[in-house]
């Protein structure tokens, strides 16, 4: 399972170098890679059908208790293969779509990238793995919702997106620790067993809490869904595949995947009917105040997922059930009425339902994948969606309370909402008459019309033959979402029953609604003027409010002044060390374990106090970058005394070049003038003093402090046994803090870029000038 | 700065003082030394000959940019890191041959990393001095 995620991975990397190429027919290998993760996850489904848990283990940062630990049951395949599935229309659907764009290499790389992320989120068996995949599915949709970055809105809507998915990010993180540390393990299959003491602890609420941002801001629920329509600013082919099967769908994975770990208890069920509920109602209802295609689907995705986290949030058996069908049914729909609309404003290169019309006669093909969709979307009887509602409809009557009738009626009121949305995403710009500006529309190429058209099919086999569907992926999905064994059978026919009605009714309200409601631009403006007061209005304002103030926290703080960041960060040091010791209580000198000094420390001390003087009166620069280095050399002769030779040659060799460091920057500056006022010296002054006070006092109070050598002995002990090295500072370095080595080079090589790129661009500019 | 001593001085230095910067970093495992601090003991020997010879004669010397050599540190230790995955081992587990090597002695990961870190002291000592010396 490793290799599918790195394949992506490793492929979208290659991109860079070989991008070019790919520009060319060999494009056309592009579209095998999530072809042949695919099937390598089809080729799992009977082995996970049984009932079997695929396991991989693979040590990362074993200390930390991050591996890679990958687990394929029932829910995590669906997903896979829903992800490399759509995954494998879209490749073949965007290099069409995209053919000739200048950044065709990128966008796959981006679109690589992503799915590979996705795979690691719904594969990880260990939930630090999952944050951290699910970190990349935000940052790498951030480049694909901002693709056209060309344009001011795409940019914002991409930074909106990346602002809400990463805040909640933020949460989950927490409450993924907080979970962990409880339980005492970080693996997801281990935290099945847990369930009982996570759910009973006092900080059940939070952590809950902290996962629920973190899952509802990924799916766009009430209040955070407003980045979704934004996200539309992106190409079709990403729409279609983030918000069918894959980014939104990352947060409903989240909460299955938690159901049986944190979830069967009251608040976990009724926040998520609540939020569910509105969720589903309001985007529905939103839906059909629409006229651009791209945001009526927008809506009706929302409206999904608010059915989904309704449907976990209804905790029986048989939402369970209706959970697991209604994820397949969404995607196949979805992706295939995304890529439809795709192909028409690739066509007539507008989304507008106003003026789309009578597209059939030039477009049969996409026409009949539209139509199907629609009309799974609806529910219509012989369609997958049919059976879908039919389920959602029997998880609502039969729940276990005496809201169920009430619920019935939101699922009802959305499924009503949902069947109008579908047919004038899908049905609408196809009826009617054919405007002369699209007479000469034409079909766009096979691969991208094709890839709509099987997954419309799929919708209407699945729907014909449900059992297949059900007994291969469903069935072990419930089974992961409830954590518990439960029989189920997909039918095409429950016989004439309540749901049946219920599902009948809707239909056909849903298109009453449909030929009642005329989208216009009039609609449009009447749902505007309620923006002050939503969602999307709030937290914008809070954002402008967030950036308002880090403008002011610049200003103060970094002013770029180097003597002022000096003095903060001096005063800042100084505040909190003088309280520290103060709450230790008086510093008491022992002078009997004191070293008695020698006659060259006091040489050494004699040269230091005239360095300083040195710099503090002189009026060169010059000096004063010289007395600065003789200090250092002290310095370093003192850690010679004290036997450190690996410290002082370090010193030794530091300050040599910070001095010709100095020295050439000084060339460069004007000649020193004093400008400071008198009272500027005086308050160094103090300040300087205080610092040096303070440092002297923590010196001395280390002396008495029981010092615990714990630490050293273990490195003095086991360098050379472990690490076969005599010199304990170097192998500290190299090899039991190698990973701090490593990260400081990268620090110490950006510090190097950042000058070389500041002087570079800066004779750029003037050379331009 | 011309200087007839200086200039000649260097020339005897460059290749000395390079060559102890090496024994640093080889014996740092056992004695005083290391990657880091052969690092910049070389970069200073680098910086000497510029400043008898000019930055630019140095760049001459060096040929391929300073800069270059941080990528490929960063490379070395980032291989020598994850080495060990390959075997099936977390990663920076120390690997080391069994018998000393004649002159260089014990030759493990360890020292690719610390030979990676040599590098990259060297490539961002040198970028950030000469790039700042160059500057007009």
């Amino acid at each position: 399972m490793l290799f599918t995620v790195l394949t992506g991975l490793i492929t979208s990397s290659l991109l860079v170098p070989f991008g070019k190429l790919m520009k060319t027919k060999w494009s056309v290998l592009l579209p095998f890679i999530p072809v042949i993760l695919f099937l390598f996850y089809l080729w799992h489904v009977p082995v996970v059908a049984n009932g079997t848990n695929v396991i991989q283990h693979l040590a990362w940062v074993p200390s930390l208790g991050v591996n890679f630990d990958f687990r394929l049951d029932g829910l995590s395949l669906l997903f896979a293969l829903l992800i490399t599935g759509i995954g494998t229309a879209i490749f073949f659907y965007g290099r069409s779509y995209l053919k000739g764009h200048i950044y065709f290499d990128r966008f796959f790389a981006y679109l690589l990238l992503f799915m590979s992320a996705m795979l690691g989120v719904v594969l990880s068996n260990n939930i630090l793995t999952l944050f951290v995949f699910w970190e990349l599915t935000s940052i790498s949709s951030f480049f694909l919702i901002g693709f056209n970055n060309d344009s001011k809105e795409s940019r914002n809507s991409a930074l909106t997106a990346l602002s809400i998915t990463g805040l909640g990010g933020f949460f989950l993180l927490a409450g993924l620790v907080l979970a962990g540390n409880i339980a005492g393990t970080f693996i997801i299959s281990e935290l099945f067993a847990q369930h009982d003491k996570l759910v009973n602890h006092s900080l059940y609420p939070l952590i809950i809490g902290l996962v629920f941002i973190g899952a509802f801001t990924k799916s766009a629920q009430f209040p955070f869904h407003f980045w979704l329509p934004g996200a539309m600013k992106a190409p079709t082919p990403v729409s279609a595949y983030l918000h069918s099967a894959t980014m939104v769908k990352a947060g409903i994975y989240l909460l299955a995947r938690f159901t049986p770990i944190l979830g069967n208890t009251e608040l976990w069920n009724t926040t998520l009917l609540i939020v569910g509920g509105f969720t589903m109602v309001f985007a529905a209802i939103h839906a059909l105040f629409r006229t651009d295609l791209k945001s009526i689907l927008a809506y009706s995705t929302i409206s999904a997922l608010g059915i989904l986290t309704f449907l976990l949030g209804l905790g029986t058996t048989e939402a369970f059930i209706a959970a697991s069908v209604f994820i397949l049914v969404h995607a196949l729909y979805k992706a295939t009425l995304f890529m439809v609309t795709g192909i028409i404003d690739h066509e007539t290169h507008t989304r507008d339902l106003t003026k789309l019309g009578g597209l059939r006669k030039v477009l049969m093909p996409v026409f009949i994948a539209a139509v199907l969709a629609a009309l799974s979307s609806a529910g219509l009887p012989s369609t997958f969606g049919f059976i879908g509602k039919d389920l959602i409809y029997e998880a609502t009557l039969h729940y276990h309370h005496n809201w169920a009738i009430w619920l019935t009626a939101l699922a009802v009121i959305t499924n009503i909402g949902l069947v109008a949305a579908g047919f004038m995403a899908g049905i609408k710009p196809f009826t009617g008459k054919l405007p002369q500006a699209f007479e000469q529309v034409h079909l766009p190429y096979k691969s991208m019309w094709i890839p709509p058209l099987i997954l419309a099919v799929l919708g209407l086999v699945f729907g014909i033959f449900p059992g297949i569907t059900g007994d291969y992926f469903n069935h072990q999905t419930a089974i992961a979402i409830a954590g518990e064994n439960l029989e189920m059978e997909l039918k095409m026919w429950h016989g004439f029953n309540t749901v049946f009605i219920l599902s009948l009714a809707t239909l056909a309200t849903g298109t009453i609604v449909y030929f009642l409601n005329k989208p216009s631009e009039a609609k449009l403006r009447a749902i505007e003027q309620f923006n002050h007061i939503s969602p999307q209005y709030i937290i914008t304002k809070i954002g402008a409010g967030i950036k308002q103030m880090s403008a002011w926290y610049t200003n103060v703080f970094h002013n770029g002044y180097l003597r002022s960041y000096h003095i903060k960060i001096i005063l800042f040091a100084e505040l909190l060390l003088g309280y520290k010791l103060w709450l230790g209580g008086p510093v008491r000198i022992d002078y009997a374990n004191l070293t008695p000094l020698s006659w060259y420390e006091f040489g050494i001390a004699a040269i230091l106090l005239g360095a300083m003087y040195l710099i503090v009166t002189t009026r060169s620069r010059l000096t004063a970058v010289v007395s600065t280095s003789v200090i250092g050399y002290c310095i370093c002769l003192m850690f010679v005394f004290y036997s450190a030779p690996d410290l002082a040659m370090t010193q030794f060799t530091i300050d040599t070049l910070t001095t010709v460091l100095f020295v050439l920057v000084l060339y460069k500056l004007p000649p020193f003038i004093n400008f400071t006022s008198r009272g500027v010296p005086i308050r160094d002054a103090i300040v300087a003093l205080g610092f040096g006070i303070i440092i002297s006092l923590i010196a001395l109070r280390v002396l008495y402090e029981p010092n615990s050598t714990a630490i050293s002995d273990f490195y003095g002990e086991n360098a050379y046994l472990l690490a076969k090295g005599k010199n304990v500072v170097n192998v500290i370095l190299v090899d039991f803090r190698g990973m701090d080595t490593m990260f400081e080079t990268v620090v110490l090589s950006i510090a190097a870029l950042g000058v070389y790129s500041l002087i570079k661009l800066r004779l750029k500019s003037s050379e331009k000038e | 700065m011309k200087s007839a001593i200086l200039q000649t001085a260097t020339r005897y230095l460059l290749p000395i003082l390079l060559l102890f910067s090496f024994f640093l970093l080889l014996r740092g495992h056992y004695y005083p030394g290391g990657g880091f601090v052969g690092g910049l003991v070389a970069s200073i020997a680098f910086v000497l000959h510029s400043f008898a010879n000019g930055t630019e004669n140095t760049m001459k010397i060096l040929r391929y940019k300073p800069l270059s050599l941080i990528p490929i540190g960063l490379g070395i230790s980032a291989v020598s890191v994850t080495f060990p995955l390959l075997f099936g081992l977390p990663p920076m587990t120390g690997l080391w041959f069994e018998e000393p090597i004649p002159v260089i002695g014990m030759i493990g990961s360890a020292l690719f990393f610390d030979l990676g870190v040599y590098l990259v002291v060297i490539g961002v000592v040198l970028t950030i001095l000469f790039t700042i010396a160059l500057n007009d």
